[in-house]
């Protein structure tokens, strides 16, 4: 670990105010919590608000994942990575099995997840009805009420005119059947996972700065209607690396003349595959 | 200042500790957890509830306490806490003997729920009743066995089907003030339950049954 700074980057005033906003938001499932975000040494879209919530929450005996649309590889998974076991002196690690704390941007793992993990996402725009309401005092007002109707017109509307639910990303979802929430821009093929997931579910908006959770085994459900249930889609198609009929899939193209595969968003789940085969 | 007990012997890390153990407890009601890295805390205070509030306590955040001058000057000294002079202006609660009524408390407001108190309460015991089924209980002695009681039931977020948990000394009718406050939701108070070196959470999403 290098000298110069506190353990985890983060001075003990700042960790113990977001250890306070972790507490309540996990006391008051899916609500936002404004926390005192602080200027880290990587920029906003960098997961400036996950690093805080990761920051205050790990110890020296955690193993850390990073993830970025599910790859490990990424530039800003293997800074994130590389600052914590820096700033921190923690193991890190690609597998998901491994890792007692999972930072992601975009995605969940496919690997079901255990009670000893904890999530951490990373969160643009904390706030799911933040194209329908500018106006932060009006939403709070909203969340307050459980005044979600606006949604489920902006819903009904995609369905009129689409036929179905247009939004693919940052599927809205209902926790305990109490707050609105924003799932952040995971595909919405993963809301389901997030539901009486085993594992604590915490969330941190950097530029936003909010935090909010959602605690183990807590119901999560995506809105829908009756007659237009939710579905999580994927590509029809196998991975042309591990053969997954059921995960979720990226699309690649091969060439200039329009080739193109699909192979497995999450590098772990696949390589782990791979290597089962091999 | 001279009898000043120290505080946690490495803050930083030791609050890390304490507070991955208070997130557990949170995240999981009613489970029991343990603190394994805790300050020598001055009589009445526990020690798990010493830790507790060195993790989170600090100027931001006033402190009500039944506990005496012995433990205001400690956590005056150790977190830097203002002192509240009723319950209801504390962000913590700390009880040692008979508490403050929940209803006593902040509960929030339904915009800003999370300003809602923490109580911090100490009681005698906190037992999980036995894993063995009614032989390893028929084991237990009788005596042991009634004041354990019937016990809670709690279920709720966190709770995959029902956690079971024996708190001995929590205040007679605190099941009824807990029932009074779960209508109030998203507002109502948090409270954390301390005995000796341990600790458990009850968030104000939790039901609690007799059972
Ligand atoms: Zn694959």
């Amino acid at each position: 670990m290098e000298q110069g700074y506190n353990f985890a980057y983060l001075d003990e005033a700042t960790k113990r105010m977001i250890r306070r906003a972790i507490l309540k938001a996990v006391a008051i499932p899916g609500h936002q919590i404004p926390f005192g975000a602080r200027e880290m040494p990587l920029p906003y879209g960098w997961g400036t608000g996950g690093i805080q919530v990761t920051a205050s929450i790990i110890g020296p005996n955690d193993t850390l994942k990073v993830i970025d649309q599910g790859a490990d590889d990424t530039t800003n998974a293997i800074s994130i990575r590389r600052f914590f076991a820096r700033v921190a002196g923690v193991a890190t690690t690609e597998h998901t099995a491994e890792a007692s704390i999972i930072q992601t941007r975009h995605r969940i793992p496919e690997r079901a997840l255990r009670e000893d993990q904890i999530l951490v996402y990373q969160v643009p725009m904390p706030e799911p009805l933040f194209r329908l309401e500018p106006r932060v005092a009006e939403t709070r007002r909203m969340h307050a009420l459980a005044e979600y109707g606006l949604m489920q017109v902006r819903l009904y509307e995609d369905i009129a005119r689409l036929g179905r639910i247009g939004t693919a990303y940052n599927y809205p979802v209902m926790v305990n059947a109490r707050y609105l929430m924003s799932p952040s821009p995971i595909p919405a093929f993963d809301n389901p996972k997030m539901d009486r997931m085993p594992a604590l579910q915490l969330f941190g908006a950097g530029r936003e700065k909010r935090i909010y959770a959602v605690p183990p085994y807590t119901p999560v459900k995506s809105l829908d209607f009756d007659d237009h249930p939710f579905r999580a889609i994927r590509a029809p198609h196998a991975c042309t690396l591990c053969g997954s009929t059921s995960s979720y899939l990226d699309e690649v193209v091969t060439d200039d003349r329009g080739g193109r595969v699909f192979v497995c968003s999450d590098t772990d789940y696949c390589q782990s595959r791979r290597e089962k085969a091999a | 200042m001279n009898d000043l007990l120290p505080g946690f012997a490495d803050p930083v890390l030791d609050a890390q500790s304490a507070f991955r153990a208070v997130l557990e407890a949170m995240s999981r009601p009613g489970r029991i957890v343990a603190i394994d890295r805790l300050p020598e805390a001055p009589v009445p205070l526990m020690p798990a509830a010493a830790a507790v509030l060195l993790t989170l306590a600090d100027a931001d955040t006033p402190v009500w306490s039944d506990a005496g001058d012995r433990v205001v000057a400690w956590l005056g000294f150790h977190a830097g806490c203002p002192i509240a002079s009723t319950p209801l202006a504390a962000r913590f609660v700390l009880a040692t003997g008979a508490a403050p009524a929940l209803d006593a408390l902040d509960p929030g407001s339904e915009e800003e729920p999370q300003f809602a108190a923490t109580l911090i309460l100490q009681v005698q015991a906190l037992e999980r009743p036995m894993d063995g089924g009614p032989e390893a209980r028929r084991s237990e002695s009788a005596a042991y066995a009634d004041k354990l009681g019937s016990g809670w039931r709690l279920t709720g977020p966190g709770i995959e089907h029902a956690h079971h948990l024996h708190v001995i000394g929590a205040p007679t009718d605190f099941l009824a003030q807990w029932r009074a406050q779960r209508p109030l939701f998203p507002c109502g108070v948090d409270v954390i339950l301390c005995a000796g070196t341990r600790l458990a959470a009850l968030p104000r999403t939790v039901q609690i049954e007799e059972g």
